[in-house]
């Protein structure tokens, strides 16, 4: 592979996949229409791999080979509507597509011309019928994709498209370029690491090509422990290339020949095509001897994570690729001087990585210019819980949390009332609804408790108890604390009791002090990043919501009527008919009465499980907040 | 614990193949990860008689083998069901509720996360975000998965599977 070569393939292809982004995009594409099927875990699940091939079926039979190119892409963010497909040039977005539509849209669309209106998603077709674009529905407006620029636009199996869209343009101007002038740009650009910290990328640059060694590595913290968060799952499985490029990128600038990529054996789609691409990178070129004709080695190797939380943090990553037990040690030394078998290692996230290669491309002005002040570019996030417009999302640091939960994601379900967003998953805090003008970066989310964390961003409603919340959040971490030190062991499991004490309504108010207290404790005395921001749940909890707790206490009462010591479930007997169904659908056999009498639940038997209350058809049933 | 005392069922060719990849894997540094990850493969777990022959053909000690098996999560010390069933606790499932549906099926089977029922046929784990947060809850059974499940699903899931048995044994 050479210079000349690349741009021969980028000339080739880089028409089609110009023609796969603009709404009625020019058609000097090879191909009447395009075909784009999303591959990404969401729509996956929903079996898009058999929309994809009863397409290949469908294009094959009505002799549409060679005027429709049919491609399966990343995902492409609106994942609530899955499984999603895009025709271009008229950008139609087919949401919740079903096997039996697609003959519908090969017939209509394909043959037909004329796009299957009824199929598209509500919000691209206006009053008068006319399709409007997809860039200008709220969920895509305020976003601005660069970390995600190839997500749900290129084949992520196939090398050629990822260099149509400039790939491996960014390794070649690096590879002309003074080592120094690389990680300068990398450090103008104020790209800062996505892996939760937010540790200035370019600063970590310099501290590993500063270290003097015969062998230096590069690695990809591609763990992504967050539990309800999949950004750098869904770089991978729809870009592996930009992480292959921009390691190689950083290999050369401070000195590596050698990269790893850690990533969790539960993506098995992400290290499928990341194994392909490392393969088709190899088979090219791209990765092995002298790349580029540039006289520089590199070469990648996966190693697989076995779901441990602790795993993602540095030091702990480095002892798990070795194949042990992956506890955490103290830092320094830090890893750019002492890493993965004791050599300098650069350790950047999926996400950081992902930044590369653009702001090689396009200098590192061009990349500051996006942000805040002290936090540049864009974040991805996983819009997860109780919003509409589930899914991935990419916005310029400083936007709003207001914008991304009611414009992006289009608001609460049902009508509910906004309660929480939870950002930084179990390290991280929640924002209640008075701060929901907050814009969001690393130091704004710090300063009211919280954490930019990797990007999981689950929204919650009045119907969640927030008790309930940082339980959930302490009941991981008392499962992921690698055991190595007290404080993290055994003060995560004490406040995890004391959690439960609260919600069993057995606490007093001076538990709540104790709590206080034995959160700082677990803070200030833990060796890692777990065990010292396992207590940000609870304190942010406790600061937004302690109300919430004190009801809890004192008046014995769940207001969210979540925590099951606490409700307790009533049929109106006034209400109810004896119809007996209550009773025959109990598990617990709890229900007691005869035939066209009045029922009644014994509390002693119930174990609450809510089942009797929405089978009931006289909506006698009701929960009862409250200990009687 | 539940399953824990189901017997060991390897093959002499299961054997013939860990020991083989052992060979191979011996050599390479940071060996025991990739071997255990290849064990569970093999055998769906990695019971006591399994941890044994990797101790012994990497030449590292049992309670090594055994302390990282009980590290990380994805390893399984106890045999899986016929089915495989997982319920998502990530944050976006579990604030969509799918906490009671994993107390349902605890309830239903008999069987706490990590275990499987005695006839083999089913075993339960919580897992983390499987990436499909749009259709919380989640639950999955050998792959195939069920979005925006209520707690009022799960006997027809269920059923769904134990009739596919009662019509293969009958
Ligand atoms: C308990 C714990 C878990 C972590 N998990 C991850 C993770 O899943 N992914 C990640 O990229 N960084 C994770 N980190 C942060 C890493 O230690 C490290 O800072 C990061 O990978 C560096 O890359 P960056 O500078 O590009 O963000 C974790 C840290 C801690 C303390
Ligand atoms: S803080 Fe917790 S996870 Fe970190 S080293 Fe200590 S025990 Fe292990
Ligand atoms: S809540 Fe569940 S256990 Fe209690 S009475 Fe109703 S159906 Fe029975
Ligand atoms: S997985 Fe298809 S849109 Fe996200
Ligand atoms: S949290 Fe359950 S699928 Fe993401």
């Amino acid at each position: 592979m050479d210079e000349k070569t690349l741009r021969k393939i980028k000339e080739r292809l880089g028409s089609d996949i110009a023609a796969r982004q603009a709404h009625l995009a020019k058609q000097n594409a090879r191909f009447e229409r395009q075909v784009l099927v999303c591959g990404g875990s969401g729509c996956s699940s929903g079996n898009s791999k058999k929309i994809y091939d009863e397409f290949a079926r469908e294009i094959k039979e009505k002799s549409l080979i060679g005027k429709v190119n049919l491609v399966m892409t990343g995902c492409f963010g609106l994942c609530a509507l899955g499984p999603v497909v895009i025709i271009y040039p008229e950008g139609s977005f087919y949401a919740n597509v079903k096997l039996e539509h697609v003959e519908e849209i090969v017939d209509g669309h394909l043959v037909g011309g004329k796009p299957v209106k009824q199929l598209l998603y509500k919000e691209t077709v206006n009053e008068n019928g006319e399709i409007t674009p997809l860039a200008d529905t709220d969920f895509y407006r305020k976003q601005s994709r660069l970390a995600l620029r190839n997500c749900g636009v290129i084949d992520p199996e196939n090398i050629e498209e990822y260099i149509a869209r400039d790939g491996y343009f960014a390794l070649l101007k690096a590879l002309n370029m003074p080592r120094g002038k690389i990680i300068e740009e990398v450090s103008d650009s104020g790209l800062r690491g996505r892996g939760g910290a937010g540790f200035l990328t370019g600063r970590k640059w310099k501290f590993t090509y500063d270290a003097q060694s015969d062998v230096k590595y590069v690695a990809c913290n591609a763990d992504e422990g967050d539990p309800g968060a999949f950004m750098d799952r869904s770089v991978l499985e729809g870009d592996p290339h930009v992480v292959l490029e921009a390691m190689s990128i950083a290999a050369y600038a401070v000195g590596a020949n050698h990269g790893f990529i850690y990533v969790r054996a539960e993506y098995p789609v992400a290290v499928h095509r990341l194994q392909v691409a490392i393969k088709q990178s190899r088979e090219v070129g791209l990765l092995g001897k002298n790349i580029l004709n540039k006289n520089f080695d590199f070469d990648i190797e996966i190693r697989l994570g076995a779901g441990a939380f602790v795993c993602g943090e540095e030091t702990a990553l480095m002892t798990s690729i070795e194949g042990k037990r992956g506890e955490p040690r103290p830092r320094p030394p830090f890893p750019a001087v002492k890493g993965l078998r004791g050599k300098p290692t650069l350790l950047n996230n999926v996400e950081t990585y992902a930044n590369i290669p653009q702001i090689i491309l396009n200098g590192s002005k061009w990349f500051s210019s996006v942000g805040t002040e002290k936090s540049k570019g864009t974040k991805v996030f996983a819009l997860g819980g109780k919003i509409h417009n589930t899914g991935l999302v990419e916005v310029p640091m400083g936007t709003s949390l207001r914008e991304i939960v009611y414009e992006i994601g289009g608001g609460i379900p049902q009508g509910k009332a906004f309660k929480a967003a939870q950002t930084g998953g179990p390290s991280g805090g929640c924002i209640p609804a008075e701060l929901i003008d907050t814009e969001i970066d690393y130091e704004s989310l710090q300063s009211i408790g919280s954490m930019m964390g990797s990007g999981g961003l689950i929204v919650m409603d009045e119907d969640n108890c927030m008790v309930d919340i940082a339980k959930f959040f302490l009941e991981f971490t008392v499962d992921e604390s690698c055991g190595k030190c007290t404080p993290c062991r055994v003060g995560t499991k004490r406040l995890y009791e004391m959690l439960c004490k609260i919600t069993d309504g057995k606490a007093t108010l001076e538990d709540l002090d104790k709590m206080e207290e034995l959160c700082h404790y677990i803070q200030d005395n833990s060796l890692c990043g777990l065990g010292q921001s396992a207590p940000n749940p609870v304190l942010s909890t406790l600061k937004y919501y302690r109300k919430e707790y004190e009801a809890h206490i004192v008046d014995k009462v769940c207001p969210a009527g979540v925590c099951k010591s606490l409700i307790r479930y009533e049929i109106d007997p006034d209400k109810c008919i004896g119809c007996n169904l209550c009773a025959r659908n109990c598990s617990a056999n709890a229900i007691r009465g005869t035939v066209k009498k009045p029922h009644v639940i014994d509390p002693e038997a119930c174990i609450k499980c809510g089942i009797c209350e929405t089978v009931c058809r006289f909506k006698a049933i009701k929960k009862v907040g409250g200990k009687k | 614990m539940k399953g824990s005392n189901l017997p060991f069922q390897g093959t002499v060719e299961q054997e013939r193949q860990l020991r083989d990849k052992l060979a191979e894997l011996k050599p390479q540094g940071g060996a025991l990860m990739p071997a255990l990850q290849y064990a569970q493969e093999l055998y769906g777990y990695l019971p006591y008689e399994v941890q044994k022959i990797i101790a012994e053909e990497l030449n590292v000690t049992l309670s090594d083998v055994y302390g990282v098996a009980t590290f990380y999560s994805q390893f399984s010390l106890f045999p899986k069901g016929k089915y495989q069933i997982g319920i998502c606790l990530g944050t976006a499932c579990y604030v969509n509720g799918s906490g009671e549906i994993y107390d349902k099926l605890r309830n239903i089977l008999g069987i706490e996360s990590g275990e499987c029922t005695l006839d083999r046929m089913f075993s339960l784990d919580a897992t983390r975000c499987v990436g499909c947060c749009g259709m919380a809850p989640v639950m999955t059974v050998n792959g195939d998965v069920y979005g925006k499940v209520k707690a009022d699903d799960v006997e027809g899931i269920l059923s769904k599977y134990s009739a596919k048995e009662s019509k293969n044994n009958g």
